[in-house]
């Protein structure tokens, strides 16, 4: 968008993650640590895209070069987005699968692969 | 470049998307309740879509809001609806040090990405990407030629996780 600096949408990017992290690190509810992992995931888009569109780069404007590397930036980000919807199928079942067989998902609690 | 220069109209319209998305993203950490941190991701994602329209990626924004916001955020309430999360009494967050300890680790992270990223590039203004870049056309053009290997990758993958989440699904593992 003209008129915003590219700082303005990484400085987003970077809030959004960090509160990601804090989340993951606070929160004993797997559900809620799934969502700050998304949280991050989708911040890390962002800061993609920011990249994408402006592309501090020393190529001259108008360079196919330009225009590949900044679709790099999108494609990325789609592919960023099958990994998220696998992860998040296979972790629903692993922690639906864990409260099946301990009546409770509290992810203090969960030792079985201590050794 | 004075600060007036900087002041635009497009930089409110940036302020007012990013502090719904800043803000819903704390509500997702700050929240007792994992129905309500859902809602709050959800307008978390919905806000970031319409970040990406003002980068002009319409087809990654529209994605974002049929992949993120319809499906991915269904299957989470579906879960939390399904394990029925309020009943369990040891989920409730007591004070404890984690808190302090995780706050003051983030804000370390911040600070160490913030100084080592934001400041090279405090004065990049301009867009430099061409105008069509994220039309449907153009994505698919590139998801189908130059990206066809990642993209038939990212199929299996998605297939494992299909198969995954059946087996885990499954009554006795």
């Amino acid at each position: 968008m003209a008129g915003v600096p590219l700082i303005a949408y990484l400085a987003l990017g970077l809030f959004m993650f960090s509160v990601g992290v804090v989340g993951v690190i606070i929160r004993r509810n797997p559900i809620v640590i799934f969502m700050c992992i998304e949280l991050m995931l989708n911040a890390v888009n962002l800061t993609f895209l920011a990249f994408a569109k402006y592309m501090p780069s020393k190529l001259p404007t108008g360079n196919t070069q330009l225009a590949e590397a900044s679709m790099g930036g999108q494609l990325m980000v789609i592919f960023v987005m099958a990994v998220a919807a696998a992860e998040v199928a296979v972790g629903l079942g692993i922690i639906m699968a864990i409260f099946r067989l301990r009546k409770d998902i509290d992810i203090d609690e969960m030792n079985l692969l201590r050794g | 470049m004075n600060t007036a220069d900087l002041l635009t109209p497009n930089l409110g319209v940036f302020a007012l998307l990013g502090g719904i998305a800043g803000l819903a993203a704390v509500g997702v950490v700050a929240f007792n309740n994992a129905v309500r941190s859902a809602l709050c991701l959800v307008i978390s994602f919905f806000t970031l879509a319409f970040l990406y329209f003002t980068l002009t990626f319409e087809m990654i924004g529209i994605l974002q809001i049929v992949v993120y916001t319809g499906a991915i955020m269904v299957l989470f309430l579906f879960v939390i609806m399904l394990l029925n999360l309020g009943a369990l009494k040891s989920l409730i967050e007591e004070r404890d040090p984690k808190l302090l300890l995780g706050g003051l680790l983030g804000l370390a992270l911040a600070v160490l990405l913030g100084s080592q990223v934001l400041l090279p590039v405090a004065n990049v203004l301009e867009t430099r990407a061409p105008a069509d870049i994220g039309s449907p056309q153009s994505v698919g053009y590139s998801l189908f030629t130059t990206y066809l290997y990642p993209f038939e990758i990212a199929s299996v993958l998605l297939l494992l996780g299909i198969v995954g989440s059946i087996l885990l699904a499954k009554r006795r593992i």
